[in-house]
């Protein structure tokens, strides 16, 4: 009813009301099976170890420079992602959902980049008033 | 249906002046279908908190990128002397470890939940604050041990003096959400317990009746707490 209401015409009406029924059926479905095998959750769960681990190791091996960083950001990212995806059940849902969620965080990266350049200057003026520090 | 009535001239018979207005912002578009309100507020409010936590990271970028004086060694500060040997970073790899394991127990107990096993689902959310409620002790005992140390928002014996103040902030603030987590999922078991969201009994503070679906979105602010550790883990602790 509510695409009926903007689109003002009585076709477009027997249109929405199809869409509307699809709906309110993927309503029902969505909020009824929202249910996966326990064993999903175990294995997500030995994953997450399993990733965890590795990071430590990272740091317990003493692995330094960008071989370091590299791997750090990997196992944070598949750890997040798996988090995210099967314990958020963000997965199954829509895409609209998923978009509206992810992709905002995504351009935090934008700022990211401004405050990188920002330090850098920082630290240049910083050497140039106090020297290259103690 | 019935609401839309459409007039002979094709125009639509909608409200008008400030009665207009109110209709037409809350008519009824729905953006996310299969999604009910209270989900998708959840979700909103954890994209927001997801800022919150993004420009305190990105706060201590800025911090640790721009001071001459070299940042404090995580590997060394964090460590822990067992059994006569230095172990780096134990600890919080261990506070990993359980909050892991906390997020496992909670996504078992949104299973139960769905399956309306009541025992289960309360007993394993529970067992989720209880894990939960270790992982900020050992949070607490971490400060103490720092403090006795030295460390200070504005100075600590090992180098930059921006290094406690990134570090009181990101986890006292982490600490926080998992502290008021630890609570509501106390709150949301007893529910669970008493058999709440069986018999539709109203909620104390809203008065609305509760669903099974208030435990996924309890597990939705639950594992989020986690998510937030991923990243402190990765960019604090590790870099």
């Amino acid at each position: 009813m509510a695409e009926a209401t903007a689109n003002g015409l009585g076709q477009h009406a027997l249109h929405a009301t199809h869409a509307e029924q699809a709906a309110a059926t993927a309503v029902a479905h969505a909020e009824v099976h929202q249910e996966h095998p326990i064993k999903l959750y175990l294995v997500v769960w030995a994953w997450l170890f399993i990733l965890s681990t590795c990071s430590y190791l990272v740091d317990y091996f003493g692995i330094h420079g960008y071989l370091r960083w590299s791997l750090i950001l990997i196992f944070m990212m598949l750890k997040a992602g798996l988090i995210v995806a099967v314990f958020m059940h963000m997965a199954w849902e829509r895409l609209a959902m998923m978009y509206a969620i992810i992709l905002p965080p995504i351009l935090v990266l934008v700022f990211v980049t401004m405050m990188v350049f920002e330090a850098d200057y920082t630290l240049l003026t910083r050497i140039a008033f106090f020297g290259p520090g103690p | 249906m019935t609401e839309t009535t459409l007039t002979h001239t094709g125009q639509l018979d909608r409200p008008k002046g400030w009665r207009g207005i109110t209709a037409d912002w809350s008519s009824d578009q729905r953006a996310f279908k299969n999604v009910s309100w209270g989900k998708a507020m959840m979700w909103i409010f954890l994209l927001s908190d997801t800022f919150i936590f993004g420009c305190f990271l990105l706060s201590y970028m800025t911090a640790r990128m721009s001071t001459r004086v070299p940042w404090p060694n995580p590997s060394e500060v964090f460590a822990l002397r067992i059994g006569g040997s230095e172990i780096p970073l134990i600890l919080i790899a261990i506070m990993t470890f359980v909050l892991i394991s906390s997020s496992g127990t909670m996504a078992m107990a949104v299973n139960f939940g769905y399956r309306r096993d009541r025992r289960k689902t309360a007993i394993l959310m529970l067992l989720t604050a209880a894990l939960g409620a270790t992982f900020v002790g050992m949070q607490a005992f971490e400060w103490t041990k720092l403090i006795t140390e030295g460390v200070r928002p504005w100075g600590n014996p090992w180098g930059a003096a921006q290094f406690g103040s990134c570090f009181f902030m990101i986890t006292g603030f982490h600490g926080t959400h998992v502290t008021i987590g630890v609570i509501f999922l106390i709150i949301v078991a007893r529910k669970v317990w008493r058999g709440d969201f069986d018999i539709g009994r109203p909620g104390f503070f809203t008065s609305r009746r509760g669903r099974y679906e208030n435990v996924e979105i309890m597990g939705l602010y639950w594992h989020f707490v986690d998510l937030v550790w991923v990243f402190i883990f990765a960019f604090f602790y590790l870099w």
